[in-house]
């Protein structure tokens, strides 16, 4: 039996690094402390009996089982036939994925698209629009005196997100944690997170923005009518004034506003209430991220192309335009003719219609595990779990890397995200008639001393 | 083994002395050696300039904050993407351009060492990995230590032998290069929307003043006897009148020497110092104090700035003093991003038009040539744009083109603003810079401030194989009547060699090269069990993250070069 500590959680956002994990003598996973149900669900399913192991391929209507190679090379020729593949997902692996996933997008000139696309991509829209004031999770332990849940669910979404970082931990200017924080919760539902609340305002179904807008103006101190959004003048003005007098204020927004009526325009007024009560106090805030890497994803293409998401190489050139270059519209439009699904379920969370697109075209699927996507796929490849079977980074909502550790090794014959993607781009150049580079083994780092004339280095 | 003999070209080369003659430089495998074989590559270099590789002492290349600044600009895109060869990756951005872009301009320019000026402990890992993506260039990142709440606990209980050793192993957790300072008190202050403009200004509940973080910092600085001194983004920055603040920055270390004076000269380095030799007491009285800034810099020559120069570019700023961006933000009203770092630093990005037809960029424009002419020594002021926040860094050669040429400035000078003249001093400064002070201003000067003066910056034998080659010819051109011309040839080299690689010919990238990541590892005999107890406590109680998977591992520091001072 053996223990690995400092675990990080290969599911939510929150990105929890404080994990314990028992392994046995045959090395089975057979507990883990300090995870929420969900993520020592992850944990103690990973190594389940059923796991697909092996590469399947369809033939004849049918996926069956075939080698490795066989799908690799398979996966290589729909992406090199194609005229404008699509490579979406991407948010459950780690960023060296996510690198290899970049080069091969550029490659075959395809599109490259993570889930923010169907979660917080308004949220990076509206960023780009006005900017966003935030910080790390520390800085809420530490200082937050108010913290407002907008369209967010915590309790039930990112379970130990109120526990760890925003609620009831004990900060440094928080010592007595809860008792040293106003909860505010804005929800069109009364949500588990709501119940808890010091107040909870709940506005009529999709007019978040006006309401947001009639706290601007409360702040400005000018006149406001009876009721705005269902919600009373008075309780308005309750919250501005909350606000307003806290030392440290922080919004956590999700989903409710981001997918809503107003989409980006939501964030907007969000981000623009924030700048507005940086005049009176501090106040700052931040998308809940919903998987554990999607936040790297959009890092990873920002330093590799300068965007964050809906890149179109078709050009040979970083294109960037969500609407039209977006992996959803994309698909509604019958663009793509091939498509590399890895690492996210579009096929369970698609609009149906982009979904028979997905399955009219050839894909390739890569994941751990068999979901509604593998089952359309022409290619379906299983792969190591990241954080459990792999090492590699990971970015947490407030965009805090981590290093994911490697707790147990990968079945036997199971890949990795990122060997499965370099050995598809390494059969795609030699299909393309490209010379293919020799792999590198990593160097140990060579010392060096400053101070004895040249530096001696030893290699 | 490979060679290259670099024939017949007018080399510059101040470390030892060479200046314009025509000489062979022979480079084997990665170093500069005396003589190599007739079967060597020969590079004609006749009627060219010959320099060591340029190395920027200060620039924001690679990090969280820089990928804020790209996220949120995409128009910075827009007529700035560039396609992939078969050699290079695709590309973007003007003022903040992806990895592959930094890499590839830069080694086009002649520069062969770039080092990340400021990297937020936390968050070094996404720094490591940017740099480890950025092709070509050599890179280091500095440690933002100037708001660490521990650094200002042991400042504040007087305690310099804890801080020594917590700075060596902050250094070696980040590894990171050197310890920066920003804004120095005023970033924690920030966490409340407070700031520290003055060096007495004390840090909220931390009741230390900056000048004390300052001279702390120093000192240990000095007793590790790491390779460079502390490099300080001063208080105060980019408001009128704060030269005052800058000349009391001055006093907290004048006459304290460098421990080990054989490897470097000075005990700080002001980063951007442009922004920082303010005069007036509005925007509407703004005016240049570069000459009584400069006077201080010549009296003290334990100390050397970069300068900073505003290019007249549209840019992006991207610093870690936060309530300077806030401020900013609301001076022009762009959009503004906002990066608090727990219990270490802060950040904050905005655009930023510097317009040659408003006053107060003209007259900044102004304050950075000055400070380059009215300093005397050229190893005491290096060529920086802070890039990207006064101008990009693509912009070098056109700033060494106005240093050149007296001629080039009156030009620009007559396009600016109508009261700009009145406020600055450049229209009667008719010193100009030759190709031997650009290679101290770029080359010797900044690899000798980094503590890498004998493997860095210059061609002698035993230096590394960093070779930057310019269509120029010094004999027959001439550069004070010929800006276009120099800022043609230091736009593209004819050649740039890295580690002994040829890496870009005629301006074009050849070569995916073979970058490495430099770093400090001062905890020999340093760091004790009573620190790890104080760090362990920080962690267990107020960061997010625990303090095992805190440090950076070895496997994102891209072809590391560790470099290890004498021990205390």
């Amino acid at each position: 039996m053996r223990t690995v500590t400092d675990v990080v959680c290969p599911f939510c956002g929150t990105l929890c690094d404080d994990l314990e994990v028992d392994i046995d003598d045959a090395e089975k996973i057979c507990e883990t402390r300090n995870a929420c149900i969900i993520g020592d669900n992850k944990f103690m399913t990973a190594q389940a009996p059923d796991r697909h192991l092996h590469p399947r391929i369809r033939r004849g209507g049918e996926l069956v089982e075939c080698t490795m190679d066989e799908a690799i090379n398979k996966s290589a020729e729909i992406l090199v036939n194609a005229k404008h593949p699509l490579l979406y997902g991407w948010s459950s692996t780690h960023c060296e994925a996510q690198e290899a996933g970049m080069a091969l997008a550029e490659g075959v000139g395809g599109t490259m698209d993570n889930t923010s696309v169907c979660c917080h991509g308004p949220s990076v829209l509206a960023i780009q629009t006005v900017g966003i004031p935030s910080c790390t999770l520390g800085e809420i332990i530490n200082r937050a005196d108010t913290v407002l849940y907008w369209g967010c669910n915590p309790v039930n979404a990112h379970p130990r997100h109120m526990s760890r970082y925003s609620l009831y931990k004990r900060g440094f200017f928080t010592e007595r944690g809860k008792s040293d924080r106003t909860e505010i919760v804005v929800d069109v539902r009364k949500t588990e997170t709501a119940k808890n609340a010091d107040i909870f305002i709940q506005p009529e179904q999709g007019r978040d923005y006006e309401l947001m807008n009639a706290l601007r103006v409360a702040l400005r101190g000018e006149p406001l009518p009876e009721s705005v959004a269902g919600i009373s003048r008075a309780d308005i003005e309750k919250v501005a004034q909350t606000m307003k007098d806290s030392r440290f204020g922080i919004i956590f927004f999700g989903m409710g506003l981001t997918m809503t009526r107003g989409k980006h325009r939501n964030i907007d007024i969000a981000i623009s209430l924030t700048q507005d009560l940086n005049t009176y106090t501090k106040f700052l805030i931040m998308a809940m991220r919903g998987h554990y890497n999607v936040a790297g994803a959009d890092q990873v293409s920002q330093w590799e192309c300068g965007f964050p998401y809906a890149v179109d190489f078709a050009r040979g050139f970083p294109r960037y335009n969500p609407g039209e270059t977006s992996a959803t519209d994309i698909l509604a439009r019958k663009e793509a003719d091939a498509a590399l699904i890895i690492a996210a379920d579009p096929g369970a969370h698609f609009p149906i219609d982009m979904v028979r697109t997905l399955a009219s075209i050839p894909m390739i699927a890569i994941d751990p595990h068999v979901t509604p996507t593998t089952e359309i796929a022409s290619v379906y490849i299983p792969s190591a779990i990241v954080g459990i079977e792999e090492a590699g980074s990971a970015y947490r909502m407030d965009n805090v890397p981590i290093r994911m550790r490697k707790v147990v090794e990968p079945p036997e014959g199971v890949l990795t995200d990122k060997e499965i993607i370099d050995r598809i781009h390494r059969r795609v150049m030699e299909l393309q008639g490209l010379e293919v580079p020799e792999v590198t083994a990593v160097k140990e780092p060579a010392e060096a001393s400053a101070f004895d004339g040249i530096l001696q280095r030893s290699t | 083994m490979s060679e290259i003999l670099v024939k017949n070209g007018y080399v510059y080369d101040p470390k030892n002395g060479v200046n314009g003659d025509v000489m062979d430089i022979a480079v084997r495998d990665d170093k500069i050696v005396d003589v190599v074989s007739p079967t060597a590559k020969v590079i004609d270099a006749s009627g060219k300039v010959v320099m060591a590789g340029g190395i920027d002492i200060h620039a924001h290349v690679a990090g969280p904050k820089v990928n804020v600044g790209r996220n949120m600009r995409p128009e910075d895109k827009l007529f700035n993407t560039s396609k992939r060869t078969k050699m290079t990756r695709s590309g973007g951005g003007f003022s903040v351009p992806s990895v592959f872009e930094t890499g590839y301009v830069y080694s086009r320019m002649g520069y062969t060492q770039v080092n990340e000026a400021a990297m937020p402990p936390l968050l070094a890992r996404h720094t490591h990995e940017e740099m480890a993506d950025t092709p070509l260039i050599d890179q280091s990142a500095y440690t933002l230590l100037g708001n660490n709440w521990l650094v200002m606990e042991y400042i504040k209980r007087g305690e310099q032998d804890k801080l020594n050793a917590f700075v060596a192993w902050m250094l070696k957790a980040t590894k990171g290069y050197c310890i920066k300072l920003v804004n120095p008190g005023g970033s924690e202050a920030w966490g409340w929307g407070m700031n520290c403009v003055n060096v007495s200004d004390p840090v909220p509940y931390f009741d230390v003043m900056p000048s004390e973080i300052i001279s702390g910092l120093a000192a240990a600085n000095e007793t590790l006897n790491l390779p460079t001194s502390i490099h300080v983004h001063p208080n105060n920055l980019g408001h009128p009148g704060n030269f005052q603040t800058t000349l009391d920055t001055i006093k907290l270390l004048e006459g304290v020497l460098p421990r080990d004076g054989k490897k470097r000269d000075q005990v700080i380095n002001f980063a951007h110092m442009q922004f920082h030799s303010y005069g007036g007491n509005t925007w509407k009285d703004f005016e240049t104090e570069a000459q009584t800034i400069a006077d201080s810099i010549n009296k003290n020559k334990n100390m050397t700035v970069d300068v900073g120069f505003v290019t007249l570019d549209e840019t992006t700023t991207m610093t870690a003093d936060g309530p300077m961006e806030y401020y900013l933000h609301n001076t022009n009203h762009l959009k503004w991003a906002n990066a608090d770092i727990e219990l270490e630093t802060a950040a904050g990005v905005v655009p930023y038009i510097y317009s040659p037809k408003i006053s107060v960029c003209g007259i900044q424009w102004a304050i950075g040539l000055e400070l380059a002419l009215l300093i005397d020594d050229p190893m005491q002021a290096f060529i920086t744009t802070d890039h990207p926040n006064a101008g990009p860094f693509r912009r070098y050669p056109r700033i060494i083109s106005w240093l050149m040429s007296n001629q080039a400035r009156l030009d620009r000078l007559e396009t600016l603003h109508k009261v700009v003249p009145d406020r600055v001093a450049i229209g009667g400064i008719s010193r100009v810079l030759d190709f031997y002070d650009i290679a101290k201003m770029t080359r010797a000067g900044p690899a000798r401030a980094l503590g890498l003066g004998n493997m860095k910056g210059h061609l002698g034998v035993g230096a590394d194989a960093d070779v930057a080659i310019f269509d120029y010819n010094p004999k027959t051109m001439d550069p004070t009547i010929d800006p276009a011309g120099i800022e043609k040839a230091f736009t593209n080299t004819a050649y740039t060699i890295k580690g002994g690689e040829i890496v870009v010919i005629d301006g074009e990238v050849v070569s995916k090269g073979h970058k490495r990541t430099i770093w400090v590892d001062a905890t020999d005999g340093v760091v004790d069990p009573v620190i790890l107890h104080d760090i362990d406590k920080k962690f267990l109680r107020y960061y997010s993250v625990t303090m095992n998977n805190y440090p950076v591992q070895d496997e994102y520091v891209a072809n590391g070069l560790i470099v290890k001072p004498e021990a205390a």
